[in-house]
């Protein structure tokens, strides 16, 4: 187990964001976080990398508790994330990004030897986004929407995580786009070893990619199982596959009802 | 020096000398308000009084150093001066802005001149009330023109500014642009909680942002020192607010930008003085800090708010 996060409470001021989440992540995994929007769902890996602070509950990284310890204590255990609205510094170049996911990496080398082993990591992530390769000397905020994602994720792989938390990845992207950005994924996840935590809308295409999915309703995890089952799950299907718009009301009367 | 009719150009030469040299003062005090600005978006006007201290620690310095061959004494004293008002600007943030950061918009720049009023107490408590003068120590220059028995000089210790100053913009542009604590610096300037996402130490950053304004600072108290030969607990008022004047004008949080209008407030400050009248000299540097506010907030090199995609 490399991730464990248990009955986490967090709140937004007054409100209750994540209400008792738990959720178990295994080495080498990609998990998929489903829900609506508002769910909880990147509140809880912004939680998880003490962005927001829990109330109660713990976070267990490695074997370690990490629930309390400074962001970049976390980040630089071995956890990546390309967040929400992808967060690319606008004013620094893709390449000055890129050498900003370098930062955290767990084997950091001083001088000369440093800025070597970061340009030949640079050369191994951007062989998973060729279209980057173009644009290195271009500012971030001048990249389309499909380009700055690619950037999140290769800015994210730079620190050579254990895990790697995606959000929203597939958000706004047009659907060729989409389909790259999941392939990516899984060739990440694949042939780096790199455990994935994936939170997305897009349920369909995340369940078809992960080992495993949870998924949450207004700050509750109201199911979990492997990916095939939550695809086949008859509610599941009912609110996130086929609901479209109301899923958010959807899901909430099942979540009534799996509890009765 | 007065103006005569022959003497036109070489009158001209004269006030740009003079004010090139203002100007690299203005414009490294100025570098400090920018890059706080940069950071942590408030104005540090306890600035002016940590310039302030730097030139104090040089009247010490150069005392203390009496024995001390030239050089080696300016050198020594620009050590000392870096490291005590290093000092001074590490521990300001610490103890009055970082608790009150995320607190209201107001809370640290009510705390910024709380701390000006106390350091400027402060020093004259220690040090007293009274002018405190230093010796000339570079003497000498070179004669660039003479016209009708107008001479427009260029000193030593004027040109010795000068370069000095270069050498620190260089160095500072250098760090922003070629290190990765320069990288980390202007990706905090952009999204804190994305720099933290990616390990960075945000705090210790903002912290290196204060250290790095207030060692400019020093350079620029120890220079001044220098040049006018006179020191008292209230010159860093005057200085800040006019290098401040220099920050927006160059446009706040552009660090190009602070050395440009560095330079042209003391260009505009001596020509005036030069041109029109010394006592008046303040009113134009303040002018400009008021229609600059008015018609172009952003400055020469300000850039637009926003520009996310």
């Amino acid at each position: 187990m490399i991730l464990e996060i248990r009955d986490i409470y967090s709140y937004y001021g007054a409100i209750c964001a994540l209400r008792g989440v738990s959720l178990e992540v295994t080495e080498g995994e990609i998990v998929a976080l489903i829900g609506a929007n508002g769910a909880g769902k990147s509140t809880l890996l912004m939680t998880l990398c003490g962005v927001v602070r829990a109330r109660r509950g713990a976070v267990i990284f490695d074997g370690e508790d990490i629930t309390r310890r400074p962001t970049e204590k976390i980040i630089r255990s071995g956890i990546a994330v390309a967040p929400e609205g992808r967060r690319i510094f606008p004013h620094l170049t893709v390449r000055e990004n890129l050498q900003m996911g370098g930062l955290a990496s767990r084997d950091p080398e001083r001088g000369a030897a440093g800025t070597a082993k970061l340009a030949h990591k640079m050369e191994g992530v951007l062989e998973l986004f060729p279209r980057l390769r173009e644009r290195l000397a271009q500012r971030g905020g001048t990249l389309s929407g499909g380009e700055q994602q690619m950037l999140a994720i290769a800015r994210a792989m730079l620190s050579e995580p254990r895990l790697l938390l995606l959000d929203e990845p597939s958000l706004g992207l047009a659907p060729l786009m989409v389909r790259q950005i999941f392939t990516t994924i899984r060739e990440i996840n694949e042939s780096h070893g790199t455990t994935v935590l994936l939170v997305e809308q897009n349920a369909h295409q995340a369940l078809r990619l992960a080992h495993h999915g949870y998924v949450m309703v207004t700050g509750e995890v109201v199911l979990h199982g492997t990916g095939a089952e939550l695809l086949a799950n008859e509610e599941v299907q009912a609110a996130y596959l086929e609901g479209g718009r109301k899923e958010t009301k959807q899901g909430e009367t099942q979540q009534r009802e799996t509890r009765q | 020096m007065s103006y005569r009719e022959g003497s036109v150009v070489a009158y001209f030469l004269q006030q740009l000398v003079n004010g090139v040299t203002l100007g690299s003062v203005y414009g490294l005090i100025a570098l400090g308000y920018t890059m706080v600005y940069g950071i942590i978006g408030m104005i540090n006007f306890a600035h002016g009084e940590i310039y302030m201290i730097g030139a104090f620690v040089a009247v010490i310095g150069f005392t203390l150093f009496a024995g001390v061959p030239l050089v080696l004494a300016l050198l020594l004293v620009l050590i000392l001066a870096t490291l005590v008002t290093g000092f001074y600007g590490w521990t300001l943030e610490r103890v009055a802005y970082r608790p009150l950061r995320g607190s209201f918009r107001l809370a640290p720049l009510i705390a910024a001149i709380g701390m000006s009023i106390f350091l400027q107490n402060y020093v004259q408590l220690a040090q007293g009330a009274r002018i405190k003068p230093v010796p000339p120590k570079i003497e000498g220059g070179l004669t660039l023109l003479v016209q009708e028995g107008f001479a427009a000089r260029v000193s030593y210790l004027q040109i010795c500014i000068l370069l000095l100053t270069l050498l620190l913009m260089a160095a500072l542009t250098w760090m922003i642009h070629g290190t990765s604590f320069g990288r980390q610096q202007r990706a905090c300037e952009q999204d804190k909680v994305m720099a933290a996402l990616l390990g960075v130490n945000v705090d210790r950053t903002i912290s290196m942002t204060f250290v790095t304004g207030a060692i400019l600072a020093a350079v620029a108290g120890v220079l001044v020192t220098l040049y006018y030969g006179v020191v008292d607990f209230f010159i860093g008022f005057l200085a800040g607010v006019k290098a401040f004047t220099a920050a927006v004008l160059g446009g706040i949080g552009s660090i190009p930008g602070a050395m440009v209008g560095g330079l042209l407030i003391g260009l505009i400050e001596a020509f005036w003085a030069g041109y029109f009248s010394t006592e008046w000299k303040d009113v134009a540097a303040f002018s400009i800090l008021v229609i600059v506010l008015i018609f172009r907030p952003s400055g020469i090199f300000g850039r637009p708010e926003v520009e996310k995609v």
